[in-house]
């Protein structure tokens, strides 16, 4: 079953499209140079509204995790139990992300372990950013 | 009334020093609907409506006012299941009942101006629209009072559940991700308090060590104090207080989160009566004094907030609080903090350091003797946990505890001040009573 699909806006076209061309781009304040994701208008550490994007390595490590066997969302259902893990960025962990961890089984999440961003069909053209333990 | 919409009655920012009218506003009556797992869509005398209506009038007895005597009502819309409720949330597409149940009002929402028409509450002069949950209402409540706009208020909190699995359907039936939630549902996460709070725990425990399993004496003890509760679901449920075994055995929702972990959804409703000090004094019940209402509304860093933000998040919470009501930790008696999912309450307790009790002590805490009997009453309510999802039986519990009307609940301690809130780390309020003004 895939997953559900997301509906770009304004402010996250320019995100999904860099991710539907495998490409993982953070918003970066052009005044204090912070990362942030999900994009917002400005920038949340000084309020800048002058945001640039920014390619970053795709680089993370898995925080800690949990596994989903009884969510409320009808598409996931038949993926039940699934892991949802919590993947902070290398360049700045204060910036983090979801990822189903693909490739490793339910339960078998080794927390702490390095991962890479990897690209996923959710629809026909339409990626999504997802996380792979690296080996 | 359109005026009431641009009150300005938050108390939501640092530095703002103990708050004006610490101890001129009271609580002086309180009143539970009975508090039923789900509307049958039969019995009239059961409907949403028909329980704010019982609560207010329960609320206006107790306190010895009449109807007429009211003239500020603060009711939110009500929360059955939130925007992603799907058949559990709304009556509607079936066909609607004879007047006053002609639509959603009274059925699933209930609001200011549907209990003003059907009450026939003649002299409410505010009535404010668009309202905050419990954890903010009472909150604007004292300052309406204390402010003076009005003096009577009755704040009423709808809490419905109709057949139907917990926010099923909605939003959550949609195969889109829209808004915000394209951040969030493509990888699993619905949105709510389950996953806020699950990830930070799981970090809490790397960091101070514990296990989840170690929640079980809280949760249990919630249990215990639910069933010395009368108006609660539990009590009239004859629902057993679970057992350790009970607790490590039972499924997972989100592992490492347990069904025993979340609170049990209700049809219920809630009134207080809020008041002048100066009217309390002259109506039945030993007034409640607010010594102080505080809210927070924080952002959140990236798509989820980790332990030091959470615990960030709370020690602000607490030092507002604390600043507001010109007390400290060692003056708090009785601490209701929210439980309706246990993997957060710890994060409350540690952040307003009740009994002494510092970051990564908790689960240690939780192990000791935390019955409303020994020297650590903590959670004396028995919350949502012990008493079904009313979101109000830590306000309930802190007035009766002051007041020395808590019945078997009453704690051996002293039960001077009492710090109560609905809120998530992110955004709520508290509220700290007093038995004295000053
Ligand atoms: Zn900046």
């Amino acid at each position: 079953m895939p997953k559900l699909i997301p509906v770009a806006d304004e402010l996250s076209k320019p995100f999904w499209d860099a991710v539907n061309a495998k490409r993982l781009v953070l918003q970066r304040c052009t005044g204090c140079s912070k990362l942030q994701y999900p994009p917002q208008k400005t920038c949340q550490v000084c309020g800048n509204a002058a945001l640039e994007w920014k390619e970053v390595s795709g680089k993370g490590h898995i925080a800690t995790y949990i596994v989903i066997e009884d969510g409320r969302l009808n598409r996931r259902m038949p993926d039940q139990p699934y892991n949802l893990a919590l993947i902070t960025l290398d360049e700045d962990p204060t910036v983090n992300f979801y990822s189903n961890l693909p490739g490793t089984p339910p339960y078998k999440v080794p927390v702490g372990a390095a991962v890479e961003v990897t690209f996923e069909d959710v629809a026909p053209g339409q990626l999504i950013h997802e996380w792979c333990v690296v080996n | 009334m359109a005026a009431a919409n641009d009150y300005k009655w938050r108390r939501d920012k640092d530095g703002q020093g103990v708050w004006e009218h610490r101890g001129k506003v009271a609580i002086a009556g309180l009143g539970h609907s009975p508090v039923d797992r789900r509307w049958d869509g039969v019995s009239m005398d059961q409907t949403l409506g028909a329980y704010c209506i019982l609560a207010c009038q329960k609320a206006m007895d107790e306190a010895g006012i009449t109807a007429d005597q009211v003239d500020g009502i603060i009711c939110c819309d009500s929360h059955i299941a939130g925007p992603s409720g799907g058949s559990a949330s709304k009556w509607a597409p079936r066909p609607y009942f004879d007047s006053p149940y002609d639509s959603e009002l009274g059925l699933t929402l209930v609001n200011a101006e549907w209990l003003i028409k059907t009450m026939g509450l003649k002299n409410v002069k505010f009535a404010p629209t668009k309202l905050p949950t419990i954890g903010e209402m009472v909150g604007m409540a004292a300052q309406a009072v204390g402010d003076g706009m009005c003096t009577n208020c009755l704040m009423i909190y709808p809490c419905g559940n109709l057949e139907g699995r917990y926010r099923r359907g909605g939003e959550n039936a949609d195969d889109y991700a829209r808004g915000p939630r394209q951040w969030t549902v493509p990888w699993g996460n619905h949105g709510g308090n389950d996953f806020i709070n699950t990830f930070p725990f799981n970090q809490y425990c790397l960091k101070y060590g514990g296990h989840h399993d170690d929640l079980a004496p809280f949760v249990i003890n919630q249990h215990k104090n639910g069933m010395l509760t009368p108006w609660g679901f539990n009590y009239n449920h004859d629902i057993e207080p679970i057992t350790v075994e009970d607790y490590v055995k039972s499924r997972y929702i989100l592992n490492p989160l347990r069904i025993w972990d979340c609170d049990r959804p209700v049809q219920a409703s809630t009134a207080y009566l809020f008041t002048t000090a100066d009217r309390a004094k002259d109506m039945r019940q030993k007034p409640v004094y607010v010594l102080n209402h505080s809210q927070h509304n924080f952002k959140q860093p990236s798509t989820q907030a980790d332990l030091d933000t959470i615990e960030k998040w709370t020690d602000h919470a607490a030092k507002r609080m604390y600043e507001g009501a010109g007390l400290g930790p060692k003056d708090v008696d009785l601490f209701n903090p929210y439980d309706g999912y246990s993997v957060m309450t710890q994060f409350y307790l540690e952040a307003f350091q009740w009994h002494g009790v510092k970051r990564g002590d908790a689960l240690q805490f939780y192990a000791g003797d935390i019955s409303v009997k020994g020297p650590h009453p903590f959670s004396s309510s028995g919350g949502n946990l012990g008493n079904g999802r009313t979101r109000s039986a830590m306000y309930t519990d802190s007035i009766e505890q002051l007041r020395g009307t808590a019945g078997a609940r009453q704690v051996t301690v002293r039960a001077e001040t009492a710090l109560a809130a609905f809120t998530t780390p992110p955004s709520g309020g508290w509220l700290m009573l007093g038995k004295h003004p000053n």
